[in-house]
């Protein structure tokens, strides 16, 4: 049999790499069993937003391990597609809990997963950190303590909105938004917030196509048949597009305010190419004007590795990636009770600037750039901007504390 | 309402169902002349639009104009139609002698492989195409604008169904397809070349689906998500006017997209639904669609386990498995055993097909319905009520049983494919409920929190449950298998009119059947919530109705035992290639497209016929 010579060939092979181990091993501490991180997003349905997040937080990792990584241990993340559903997601959440032994998850792409996620999390007592999930449920109703949230959620997001479309004057609203969480929180909310900040406003028209399925012609046309003079978008995606070619085809656009959310970010930007709806008020990310030097180096450092421009995804792939080794860090070891206090209301250093993580609701003070759109040569772009703060537009402390469960 | 409102509205559906006929017609004359239920249609259909989106804007740039934008959309058009020769020569050409069920499987094998070849292909960001020359500016229509281009497109349905009809009455071809629709048979005789036929049906097939993709460009982003969105679509508009019937699509066209346009203004929150509606309503009146005609029943198609006598020392084998269940948690570690867990739950949800399709006969494509149904009784028992685990489980096979029970009452009337496509009916209709009655189903979101109770969670407690749980339902299923009433299935199954000389109730046995299914099925559902604590629409999807139909004939349909295996191998399968590669979509669609070449009578069949050879 080939077995036995071949165990004889190779034994002293083995022996050679056994004694590489072991004075390896003895030579460097840094040699250590890395850290492993539990990474899940949507990788295959929603590429346009996520591969320029893993572009972010895969630079944001090596500039980690090429400094010797945290707590003398290099970073290894284990990354997986979620499935884009709630029951995918969890499974490959499990897989890498169980099988991998990561100490704590982040990513997630829609909202529904990051709700289901947060469940996980609560449910496996492990620190969850959602990438983009945008829902107020993740750190309100379905919030718990050990999952947290960097980007500023609808609450806020929408918040910041709603300050502009005091100036526009406009009362008549409709909305337009997909038919599931992501799409379902941002029009509760906007409801109640145009209501109390706008005297006067009122709903005219609601539209919720199905995610991915719009029929964009009838909606258009049914949002003009109730004639608003503010429409109020949070489609995004191949939606967005086919909304936006209908409703310029059918000048629904014309003498309306027009806010959107999440509009100014490259990623949804992009795909429209000159047929950018000019003058929306969005949120959104204006890297090609940031002149903030810290802020700038990244995004040069971004573009000379990856020779593409970055998304928003890009900064947040990256914002999360170094918040976590910093927490990690901090923390002075990988158990989730001394993550989750390292993360309670610290303060982070951040490329945009200072960010707290609120210990209340595990929500984060990242803000958000709020403009105008406008076509800057064959593809959009935003004008017109500042940014804002997302302290100043959190829910209060009373209102997080009537809504969550712990 | 203003009458040019609704003008306007009815004019957005006359267009989209001008684009839904011309897909849809490619596949319905695919359907009459091979027989085939071509999964693939659709992704021949997104292969169009991505052709189109990523050919046209290169095109404009050497001219533009109009010429250029409607070459370009023809060029995209036929290159589809020459990827559609491929499949046929390479693939279908193979299978016309199978059984029907593993025509569709393979062709879905074909829709994940395209899935994942067009991001390797065309890049991963949606494409939107150009704008068609000349056509940028929108009319006016009694006071509202309307994009021109969709007006072209309401000519061109019109155009392809002239053309269509022209080539099926006007030319050899056209007169050879209609009597290969009719009698394939006869034609073979009659010594007409069938590769040839076959061939250039697949050809105008894909060309049609490739025109219909490529039209899309000025409108829709082309993306990946377009190949299900579209084929589910298309599937309604040949069964609704009858398989096989290009006029027939038509009609049905014209109603869905009027169907759409309107339902969009009553029911803003159910578009899905309206179309699966109406195909269950027309099946219910019309069993054949509108212009379809009864299938002959052909002896190739009723495959399904045969009667055997029994193996010596089954019984033995029978405390071995069980033996080796109840020790595997020694040996493995809490993942492996959640591996375990879900092996076993598929196995009871496959099992559970078997007594429909191997016993039965009743080819289901929507055995999903009552897996889902289990799920979300279970879940949604826990959400509204609180009740606890032991009482949500059979809250959820309940629930799956009476669904089982509606729905077959209708399903049981029909034969073939009609029966088949009912059943898929039957299925979106439930998905479409989870995904857009928000307030009860929780939508997208679906249902977290559905958690078991704390003697039974964590792995192993949870284990030993299914494992008990999925042993004693699949010894009662195997149970009935052998009683009269499972031989009455067979008999009704292999001879529908001696079954009923002999004065077996049919309907009757078959609607048990159904139930009986159902609700095991919807045991495998509530098991698999608990396991997950969470149920999502997807739970109810086309996915995860093609998935019971993988396992059933990866292990082998003409065997008791085969969905067990083929649960486990198509499980492990999974888990072991999907975190090796981004691209296991490939390559799990080339294995189904292998097993079906080359293990058609799957894993546990071609092992028992190798043991018989060599006896």
């Amino acid at each position: 049999m080939a077995t036995t010579s071949t165990i004889r060939w190779l034994a002293p092979a083995w022996l050679a790499l056994g004694a590489a181990l072991a004075l390896g091993g003895s030579a460097a501490q840094a040699q250590q069993a890395p850290i492993k991180i539990g990474e899940l997003n949507s990788y295959a349905q929603w590429a346009a937003f996520t591969v320029p997040y893993r572009n972010g937080w895969q630079m944001a990792l090596d500039e980690i391990n090429a400094k010797g990584g945290v707590l003398g241990r290099k970073i290894e993340i284990v990354s997986r597609d979620d499935g884009a559903t709630t029951g995918s997601a969890t499974r490959v959440a499990d897989e890498l809990v169980s099988r991998e032994g990561v100490s704590l998850l982040f990513g997630s792409f829609l909202s529904n997963v990051g709700v289901a996620m947060a469940d996980y999390a609560n449910q496996k007592k492990i620190v969850y950190i959602a990438a983009e999930p945008l829902t107020d449920a993740v750190t309100m109703a379905q919030g718990n303590r050990y999952t947290f949230r960097i980007r500023p959620n609808n609450f806020m997001q929408v918040g910041m909105l709603v300050d502009q479309a005091k100036a526009s004057g406009a009362k008549r609203w409709a909305i337009v938004a997909p038919n599931y969480e992501y799409g379902q929180s941002a029009a509760a909310v906007f409801k109640r917030l145009i209501q109390e900040r706008v005297p006067g406003a009122q709903i005219v028209a609601e539209q919720y196509p199905a995610l991915g399925k719009i029929e964009a012609g009838a909606t258009a046309s049914a949002i003009e048949q109730a004639k608003p003079d503010g429409i109020f978008n949070v489609l995004f995606g191949p939606d967005l597009t086919q909304f936006v070619r209908e409703g310029n085809t059918r000048g629904l656009f014309e003498d309306t305010t027009v806010l959107s959310l999440l509009t100014g970010e490259p990623e949804w930007l992009l795909p429209l190419k000159d047929e950018v709806p000019e003058g929306w008020t969005v949120t959104g990310y204006p890297w090609d004007e940031i002149k903030e030097p810290k802020h700038k180096a990244f995004i040069d450092a971004y573009r000379a590795k990856y020779n593409d421009t970055p998304r928003l995804g890009s900064l947040l792939g990256y914002m999360v990636m170094t918040m976590i080794g910093n927490s990690i860090e901090r923390a002075g070891s990988t158990e989730t009770d001394a993550i989750i206090k390292a993360l309670e209301d610290a303060k982070f250093d951040t490329v945009i600037g200072p960010v707290t993580m609120r210990g209340i609701d595990n929500q984060a003070t990242m803000g958000a750039w709020v403009g105008k759109l406008v076509l800057k040569g064959a593809a959009g772009g935003m004008t017109d901007w500042t940014y804002q703060d997302g302290a100043s537009f959190m829910p209060t402390e009373a209102e997080v504390k009537a809504v969550r469960k712990d | 309402m203003d009458p040019s409102f609704l003008a306007v509205q009815a004019l957005s559906g006359l267009s989209s169902a001008s684009s839904l006929f011309i897909t849809a017609c490619g596949l319905t004359i695919v359907f009459g002349v091979t027989r085939i239920v071509n999964f693939a249609h659709g992704s021949l259909y997104m292969i169009g639009a991505y052709t189109a989106a990523t050919l046209v804007p290169r095109l404009l740039e050497l001219s533009f104009g109009p010429v250029t934008f409607w070459a370009g959309i023809l060029i995209s058009a036929l290159i589809v139609g020459i990827i559609g020769v491929i499949i046929e020569v390479l693939l279908l050409r193979r299978i016309y002698g199978a059984p029907e069920l593993f025509q569709l499987l393979a062709t879905f094998g074909i829709v994940l492989v395209v899935q994942d070849l067009v991001v390797q292909v065309f890049g991963p960001q949606d494409i939107l195409g150009p704008r068609a020359p000349g056509l940028r500016a929108p009319v006016e229509i009694l006071g509202r604008r309307f994009p021109s281009y969709e007006l072209v497109l309401i000519a061109a349905g019109p155009i392809v169904l002239g053309l269509v009809w022209l080539l099926l009455r006007k030319t050899r071809f056209g007169v050879l397809v209609r009597a290969a629709t009719q009698d394939r048979d006869m034609v073979a005789s009659l010594g007409v070349n069938q590769a040839l036929l076959f061939t250039g049906t697949l050809f105008l097939g894909a060309f049609l689906a490739g025109l219909g993709g490529a039209l899309q460009i000025p409108r829709v982003s082309a993306n990946t998500g377009m190949d299900l969105s579209i084929i589910a679509e298309a599937f309604v508009v040949t069964v609704v006017g009858g398989m096989g019937s290009v006029p027939g699509a038509f009609l049905a066209a014209l109603i869905i997209g009027q169907l759409q346009a309107f339902g969009i203004l009553i029911f803003p929150k159910s578009t899905l639904v309206v179309v699966f509606l109406l195909m269950a309503v027309v099946l219910a009146i019309r069993p054949h669609g509108f212009f379809g005609r009864a299938e002959i029943v052909g002896g190739t198609h009723a495959v399904g386990i045969a009667s055997r006598s029994p193996l010596p020392g089954r019984r033995f084998m029978l405390l071995v498995v069980i033996a080796v269940l109840a020790a595997f948690p020694l040996l493995a570690d809490a993942y492996l055993l959640k591996v375990a867990t879900e092996i076993l739950i598929f196995a009871l949800f496959a099992f559970s097909l078997q007594l429909l399709i191997g016993v039965g006969g009743i080819v289901s494509f929507g055995h999903a319905a009552f897996f889902g149904l289990g799920a979300y009784g279970a879940a949604l028992a826990v959400k509204w009520y609180g009740v606890s685990m032991e009482a949500a489980l059979p809250l959820g096979l309940a629930l799956a049983a009476l669904g089982a029970g509606l729905v077959g009452a209708f399903v049981v009337r029909l034969s073939g494919i009609y029966l088949a496509m009912m059943t898929l009916a039957a299925a979106q209709i439930l998905y479409a409920v989870a995904f857009q009655w928000v307030e009860v189903t929780g939508g997208d979101n679906g249902i977290v929190g559905v958690w078991p109770s704390s003697w039974a969670s964590g792995p192993i407690p949870y284990y030993f449950l299914t494992a008990a749980l999925t042993v004693v339902a699949v010894l009662l299923l195997k149970r009935i298998i052998d009683a009269p009433f499972g031989y009455a299935l067979r008999a009704a199954r292999d001879s529908e009119a001696r079954a009923e000389a002999i004065g077996l109730q049919i309907r009757q046995h078959r609607w048990m059947a159904f139930m009986i299914a159902g609700a095991a099925a919807g045991l495998a559902g509530g098991l698999y919530a608990f396991s997950r604590g969470s149920v999502d629409p997807s739970l109810l999807g086309i996915s995860t109705s093609v998935d019971a139909l993988t396992m059933l004939l990866l292990g082998g349909i003409q065997t008791v035992m085969g969905p067990l295996v083929g649960a486990a191998a198509l499980h492990a399968l999974r888990d072991w290639i999907m975190p090796l590669t981004s691209l296991w979509r490939l390559l799990l669609g080339l294995s189904i497209i292998a097993m079906v070449l080359i293990f058609p009578r799957g894993l546990v069949g071609t092992v028992r016929d190798w043991w018989g050879a060599r006896a």
